[in-house]
Order: structure tokens, then C-alpha cells, then sequence
């Protein structure tokens, strides 16, 4: 089977099925193939739970507006200004229509989940969350007469000219080779291969967790940069936050996270503070400490709280360490009791009234004279039982990827390749050089995904 | 006694229900969900609450991210239809039947050959002294002194379980206002449908279908049916003096007739989807108990209708006992059978309520 399909799809996350979908619906043959089992298909989109939508008045479960500058105003804060703005409006004006599309494509919409109302006008949320969206894609895509291969690692693309020729694949132990007339890359970053992220960050690399899925590992993309296809980004760009230090390697998805950090002191291995606990709302400071984090001895942090605090949090997914004393928990946390108990009263001792502290606030309740100072929501450490966790560093996806055009069309220096288009994480760099604003990257995807798919179709048919 | 429920279950249940906690995607599938991020810490009796709220729809097994292969083994319809089941059989009264049938299909087999052989040896030996219709083979008499204690002997039963249920999950004193609630939920089953009223992921994977809904609908609604027909034949026999047999177009008649087509196909259909359906996402153990009893429900309908069918024949008398069997296991094992689950559910949509 060499020109059966007119159109192969790599990757099965969002971006995968919304181009398949969107390119089935022209009439084209479309192959998925999956490098993952059934059971795990879908990347990283199966740990999402929402999208962030532009709108002009009341749209689904959105309230109120969110208009295109608000969005690209938001996008612009947390990149530093690093972003494409062609593509970064587009994007978000693109979003609004995404959403009923989504509705008419299986995805169902839920209010903001418990705890996330912050983002009520801003991101729809997934009933169910991303797997429930990759199920229903799957289901519709089947519909549409798309074929899914699970299993099927996609090796090499044959680069020839400008024009991709062949797609190499390996399914069920033995290797494959098609011809398609177009093909679309959607099989995300490279973050977990550790080999290339300690390559690309150094051996610190080894200790982070990865959030996401284990089957990212970047093989098309490092294939086709091989083969001198643009390239944007760098590789030590990643997006990364803290999450619990007990998580599994792979795939701890959302629950790994915890949300303690600005109610709580924060020290490394030798029980030494080392940035401001209480900067900003936790939801604008969680990407930050992955990399604080990533920075400190074995890449290591330890969170320290107490008996008041401890219903200020989300629950973890699983619970904290508890004991009666600060010496009792460094010991269970390998600490040096002593100095653990010298930074908790140094700490105590720097904190002043605290009567105006608000949770949800930046209350300005800060200590005075430590370094660093922890500027809101400093109480001391005093009511025992304590509690600890420890933070270890999550990658939740790289930024080193294929640039593309409007088009979602991949290029080399001498020009676009005819039949090749990217969507989703593993061209998100052409949109955002740094920073991340959350539930952009499932709107990346949708509105490149379908992009790439009606391109790819109209080529092919 | 009320025995101890199975802690394996229950901290299985309380595993799951804390990674759940945590993570908060399914928060709009179900009244679980709600329920169970108002907490951060579940007590035994907390976790036997969460069970009784679900009803298996699966809608939250094929979202979650975290079912086996991956080591957190979410399967929460199966942990909490485990509970759901040791909680039923801990509670019922009396103790030393209580596990028998819940998950031993044969046991309900069994029982329906001892109830259809003890309707068989009635007719036989009280037989009728005269009489119309059905009461040409056993008297009313005779009908009303093996009834009466079958219908109030399982509810006194169920008065004493759902009163253990209601301590240990820490109800409190019951308004009208609660028990409205529930009953609107229950009417519509209206967690039946997911948060998107399109029904459960029951027969076909991850498909959302509303099957299983119109389905149980049809069985509660058949059952309520033929009820009511014998309800209001007591009522036309005592009160107004016009005892059985009626015409079709007579409110025991239609009603039953009704009733019966409602309970016989409900029920027929249910057995067909819970063969499709993944039996390790629900509890493995109850499945044949769970099929018993949809076949011995469907079968109280189907003889009912047949009865009404040969009713002049001379098949009647067997028909009568097959049927009159039927209904006796029926009444006697609602407490100790997959029947209690509407009394339970009730009760843990009021405490929800509350
Ligand atoms: C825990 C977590 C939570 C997140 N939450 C959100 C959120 O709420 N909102 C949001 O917008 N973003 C969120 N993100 C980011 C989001 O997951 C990504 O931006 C988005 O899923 C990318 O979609 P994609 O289709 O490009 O990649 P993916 O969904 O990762 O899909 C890549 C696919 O390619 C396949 N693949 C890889 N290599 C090969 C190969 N060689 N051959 C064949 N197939 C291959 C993979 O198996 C996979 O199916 C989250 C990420 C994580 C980790
Ligand atoms: S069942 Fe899975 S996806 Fe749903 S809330 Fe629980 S852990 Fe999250
Ligand atoms: S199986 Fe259905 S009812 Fe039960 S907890 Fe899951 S979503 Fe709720």
C-alpha cells in the first residue's frame, strides 16, 4: 500500500484529529497513525481540561466578552513580548469559531471546574477534560471514514526537493512505508526524550518529571530538522512548573500539581530559603518555579506549612507529610533538622502583623528583613501538626519545533515544502518564543490542526 | 447485627476518590463529583454516600487519564459499585440472608423454583372454593393471606437497612424540601443522562448513549405500572365491591397490560446491554446476581402477560403459579437483591439534598 491515502496524519492528539477531521470532511483518505497504544492515544491533550476562546459577547459556557486585544493583550504579559503576532491573532481570532465547531465535532463544554473560577471568561472547559475530547474526536473521525493505525511509530519523513515523498513507519514490529500526497506533522515536542533534554539543559535534565505523555519524544521532529527543514525555537525553551515530587516519571498529568507554595515556605536540600514564596497569585507564579526549582542541588524543593494553612489548597493527590514537630518532618524529609528549624524561625521572626491576611489577595502581609522576603501571605510556621511536600520539576511541553506560515506550511530556506503542514505543540514556537498562557495550547492546536488539515486536502484532492 | 462493611473496598474507594479530588475533570458528569470536592477527607461513611449517588454510568471511566495501564488504576464505577454492593448487603436484615443473592444469580433461580413449587402446592392443597377467573384456582382469600405478608414482611426489612444506611452516612432529620429534590431526580433520572443529557457510556464503550436511561425508565415505570394495578384492583375489590376478574378496558387491566409490556421489554433490553457492556467496570462479582434479577423482574412481567393471554386455557393453573411464584421470590428478595438499589438510591439523593 504506497498511494492509498492521499493524506497521513502523525500524531493522534488534538491537533492530529481536528486536522484528520477537518481534512476527511473534504472527502480526502486520511491515515492517523499513533505512535501510542489505544489505551494511551492522544498525547498531551488527554491531560487538558480547557481551551482559551476569544468572544464578543456570551459564547457556550463563557460569560461576559474576551475580545482580541484583551487576548493578545494577556498573550504579550507572559511572553515578554516574544510572540508572532501574525500568527498569535490569528489564532485567537480564529478561537471563536472553534468553539461550536468543537460542540459539532463531539466536544462537550462544562461550567469552570471547582477552584478555577478565575477563568470562567476566559477558558471553556472540557467536560470530562482532554481525554473525553480525544474520545469524541476519535469516534467522529471514525465516522468521517478516517483510518487509525495505534502503535504505528512514524521513523522518517523522505524529504525530496520540496516535497516529502514517503513516510516510514513501524507497526507491529515490522516497518512501513507509504506515500501520501500530503502529510501533517502533529506529534507535539520532543520533552520526553531525556537524552535531548539533558543535551539541551544539562544533566539537571535527569531529575525532572515529565507531566505529559511518554511517547513525545520528538523522533519526527529531529528527522526533519535533520533534513534542514525550518526550525524555531530553542531546545532549553520548555514550558515547566513545580508538581509534587512523588509523581511518576510520565504522565501525572493535572493532579500532580500542588497549589501550597504561597501559603507555605519553600526551601532546597540544605533547608535554605531561595525566592519569595508570596510574589503573586499562584496561578501567575506556578510556571515559574519549575524553573526555580530546576535551579536549586538535585533539583529539589521542599514546601513547609502548618495545621492553619492547610485548607487554603486544592488537595493533593497525595497527602502531605505530617508531624508534630519541624525536627520530625525534616527527618522524614532528609533535611538537617537544625537548620530546617533555623529558617523557619528566622523566618517567624520576620513576620509581622498579620491581620490582614486574605487568601485570595495579594494582602501585602510580608516579612521584613530576610532575604529573600516573602511579600504576601507571610505567617509564621508555628501550628503544629506541619506539613511538607516536596517540589520537583514538571515539563509540561518544549517550544523547539517546525516554523510554519499561516498556512501552517513547513518550509526549508529554499521555500515552503509543497505537501507537508505542522499543527499543535510541535509548531507552537512559531507562535510563542517563551512564557505560556493557559489553554492556549489546545487553541494552537484546534485552529492550526484545521488549518493544516483544509491545506493539506485541497492539495491532495 | 449489621455486619462490618469490607475496608479493602472501601480505602480502594477512598484512593480513587482523593486522586479524583485532586484533579476535578469530571465534576459535571454526576451528582458524585459535587458531593465528593466539598470534602477533602472521606470517612467509611462519606465513601458508602459517594456509592450509593453513582449509578455506573462509566461516563467518568472512559474521560479519566488515569485508568490501568497507568499506575494510578482509576476505575471509580467499579470501586464504587463494589461498596455500593457490601454496603447493601451490611445493612440488610436479616443478616444470615443478606449475602446470598447479590451476586449468586442461581441462588435467585433457586429461590424462584422453591416460590413457584410453594404457589404450585397451594394451588394444590387450599385450592378454590369457587370463584371467578384466577380465583377459580386459588381464592382471594388464600392470595391476599400469602401476599399481604410478602409485600410488608421486605418493606419492614428495608425500614430497618435504610435506616442503618441513613446513621452511618450521617443523615440528619429529613424536610419536605429534600425529599422533593430527590424524587425529581429520580423521576427524570436525571444523573441517568451525564451532565450533558446524553445518557451513559454503557454498551458501547465510550459512546454516549441514552439506552440504559430509557431502558431503566421503561422497567421502573412497567413496575410502577403493574403496581398499580394491583393496587387499584384492591381498592375496586374492598371499596367499591367489584372483585377481579376485569374487562380490558378496566383500570387493573390497562394498567397491568401496560405494565407488563413496559417490564417485560425493560427488562429484556437491559439484560441485552448488560451483555455487551464491560463487566470489570462495574462489580464483576454481582453480575450474575445483578442478571438474575433482571431475569426473574422480566419474567414477572412476561408471565403476567401470558396469564392474561391463556388465561381461559387450561394452561391457567401453572401459568398462575409460575406468575404468583415469580412475584413471591420477587417481593421476598427485594431487600437482598439488586431491587434495594432504587430504596438506597433514594436515600442517598435526600442526604445529597441535604
Ligand atoms: C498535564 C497537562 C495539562 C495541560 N493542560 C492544558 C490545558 O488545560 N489547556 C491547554 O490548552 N493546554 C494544556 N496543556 C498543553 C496541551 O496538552 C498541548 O498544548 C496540546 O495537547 C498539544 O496538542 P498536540 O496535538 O500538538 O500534541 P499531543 O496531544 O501531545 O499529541 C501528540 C501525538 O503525537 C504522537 N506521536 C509522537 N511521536 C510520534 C511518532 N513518532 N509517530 C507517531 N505518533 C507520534 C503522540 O503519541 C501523540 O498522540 C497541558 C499539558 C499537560 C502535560
Ligand atoms: S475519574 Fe479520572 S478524570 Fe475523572 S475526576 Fe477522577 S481522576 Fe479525574
Ligand atoms: S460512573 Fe457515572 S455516576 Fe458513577 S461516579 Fe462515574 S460519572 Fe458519576
Amino acid at each position: 500500500m504506497t498511494t492509498e491515502y492521499d493524506i497521513a496524519v502523525i500524531g493522534g492528539g488534538n491537533a492530529a484529529l481536528c486536522a484528520a477531521m477537518t481534512a476527511a470532511e473534504t472527502g480526502a483518505k486520511v491515515l492517523i497513525l499513533e505512535t501510542a497504544p489505544k489505551a494511551y492515544r492522544g498525547g498531551n491533550s488527554r491531560h487538558t481540561r480547557n481551551f482559551r476562546c476569544m468572544h464578543e459577547g456570551p459564547l457556550g459556557p463563557l460569560v461576559d466578552d474576551y475580545n482580541e486585544d484583551e487576548y493578545f493583550d494577556d498573550l504579550m504579559k507572559v511572553t515578554g513580548g516574544k510572540t508572532n503576532e501574525k500568527l498569535a491573532r490569528l489564532a485567537i481570532r480564529t478561537s471563536e469559531e472553534c468553539l461550536p465547531w468543537m460542540q459539532e465535532h463531539g466536544v462537550r463544554f462544562q461550567p469552570p471546574l471547582s477552584g478555577t473560577l478565575s477563568l470562567a471568561r476566559t477558558n471553556a472547559f472540557f467536560m470530562g477534560g482532554g481525554k473525553s475530547l480525544v474520545n469524541a474526536y476519535y469516534r467522529t473521525a471514525v465516522g468521517l471514514g478516517v483510518d487509525v493505525l495505534y502503535e504505528a511509530a512514524v521513523t522518517h519523513l523522505q524529504l525530496d526537493g520540496d516535497q516529502v515523498t514517503r513516510v516510514d513507519y513501524t507497526h507491529n514490529g515490522t516497518s512501513h512505508s507509504i506515500s501520501p500526497k500530503s502529510v501533517i506533522v502533529a506529534s507535539g515536542g520532543f520533552q520526553a526524550d531525556t537524552n535531548w533534554l539533558t543535551r539541551a539543559w544539562g544533566p539537571a535534565a535527569q531529575n525532572f518529571l515529565i507531566r505529559g505523555t511518554p511517547y513525545n519524544r520528538g523522533v519526527v521532529l529531529a528527522d526533519l530538522l535533520d533534513q534542514n527543514v525550518r526550525q524555531v525555537g530553542d531546545a532549553d525553551q520548555c514550558h515547566a512548573v513545580a508538581i509534587d515530587g512523588r509523581a511518576p516519571k510520565f504522565d501525572g498529568g493535572i493532579v500532580t500539581r500542588l497549589d501550597c507554595v504561597p501559603f507555605s515556605v519553600v526551601v532546597n536540600k540544605h533547608a535554605e530559603r531561595f525566592y519569595d514564596e508570596g510574589e503573586d497569585v499562584w496561578p501567575k507564579r506556578y510556571a515559574i518555579w519549575g524553573r526555580l526549582v530546576a535551579a536549586q542541588p538535585d533539583q529539589v524543593g521542599y514546601v513547609i506549612s502548618d495545621a492553619k494553612s492547610l485548607n487554603l489548597f486544592m488537595p493533593s493527590v497525595f497527602p502531605p507529610l505530617k508531624a508534630d514537630s519541624l525536627e520530625e518532618l525534616a527527618g522524614m524529609m532528609d533535611l538537617p533538622p537544625a537548620k530546617l528549624r533555623e529558617t523557619v524561625d528566622g523566618f517567624n521572626a520576620a513576620c509581622g502583623d498579620t491581620s490582614a491576611f486574605h487568601p485570595t489577595e495579594l494582602d501585602g502581609v510580608a516579612t521584613h528583613g530576610i532575604t529573600p522576603a516573602k511579600t504576601n501571605w507571610a505567617r509564621p510556621i508555628s501550628q503544629a501538626p506541619f506539613y511538607g511536600y516536596s517540589l520537583r520539576t514538571g515539563v509540561t511541553f518544549t517550544y523547539l519545533g517546525l516554523k510554519v506560515d499561516e498556512k501552517a506550511q513547513c518550509s526549508t530556506s529554499t521555500g515552503p515544502i509543497r505537501n507537508l503542514w505542522a499543527a499543535g505543540e510541535t509548531m507552537a514556537g512559531s507562535i510563542l518564543g517563551q512564557g505560556y498562557l493557559a489553554g492556549f495550547g489546545m487553541t494552537i492546536g484546534t485552529v492550526f490542526g484545521r488549518i493544516a488539515g483544509q491545506k493539506a486536502a485541497s492539495y491532495a484532492n | 447485627m449489621q455486619t462490618e462493611m469490607n475496608l479493602d473496598l472501601l480505602s480502594e474507594a477512598r484512593r480513587q476518590a482523593e486522586i479524583c479530588n485532586a484533579c476535578r475533570y469530571c465534576e459535571g458528569y454526576c451528582s458524585v463529583f459535587p458531593a465528593l470536592h466539598s470534602q477533602r477527607a472521606f470517612s467509611d461513611g462519606d465513601i458508602t454516600q459517594l456509592a450509593n449517588l453513582c449509578h455506573n454510568c462509566r461516563g467518568c471511566y472512559y474521560a479519566c487519564q488515569y485508568t490501568a495501564p497507568h499506575e494510578f488504576e482509576l476505575n471509580l464505577p467499579k470501586a464504587l459499585a463494589e461498596v455500593r454492593r457490601d454496603s447493601w448487603e451490611s445493612f440488610a436484615w436479616p443478616q444470615p440472608v443478606a449475602r446470598r443473592f447479590q451476586t449468586h444469580g442461581g441462588a435467585i433461580a433457586l429461590a424462584f423454583v422453591v416460590g413457584w413449587a410453594a404457589l404450585f402446592w397451594a394451588l394444590r392443597s387450599i385450592g378454590s372454593s369457587g370463584g371467578d377467573g384466577f380465583y377459580a384456582a386459588l381464592s382471594h382469600s388464600a392470595m391476599v393471606a400469602i401476599f399481604l405478608p410478602t409485600f410488608f414482611l421486605p418493606l419492614a426489612s428495608l425500614a430497618i437497612s435504610l435506616n442503618r444506611y441513613w446513621r452511618s452516612v450521617g443523615g440528619q432529620r429529613l424536610r419536605f424540601q429534600h425529599i422533593t429534590t430527590a424524587f425529581s431526580k429520580a423521576a427524570r433520572m436525571k444523573d441517568l443522562a451525564a451532565g450533558h443529557n446524553e445518557g451513559c457510556n454503557f454498551e458501547d464503550e465510550d459512546r454516549f448513549s441514552q439506552a440504559r436511561r430509557h431502558v431503566h425508565q421503561a422497567i421502573m415505570y412497567g413496575f410502577i405500572l403493574c403496581f398499580a394495578a394491583t393496587g387499584t384492583a384492591t381498592v375496586m375489590h374492598y371499596v367499591f365491591a367489584m372483585p377481579a376478574p376485569y374487562p380490558l378496558f378496566s383500570l387493573p387491566k390497562l394498567l397491568g397490560l401496560s405494565g407488563g409490556v413496559l417490564l417485560t421489554v425493560g427488562c429484556g433490553a437491559m439484560g441485552v446491554l448488560k451483555l455487551r457492556a464491560d463487566r470489570n467496570l462495574g462489580d464483576p462479582g454481582a453480575w450474575g446476581g445483578d442478571m438474575g434479577f433482571i431475569l426473574l423482574l422480566g419474567f414477572v412481567g412476561f408471565s403476567g402477560l401470558l396469564l392474561y393471554v391463556l388465561g381461559s386455557t387450561t394452561a391457567m393453573p401453572t401459568l398462575l403459579a409460575l406468575h404468583l411464584g415469580a412475584v413471591l421470590t420477587f417481593f421476598l428478595l427485594t431487600p437482598f437483591t439488586k431491587m434495594a438499589h432504587g430504596f438506597y438510591r433514594l436515600a442517598a439523593l435526600i442526604k445529597d439534598a441535604q
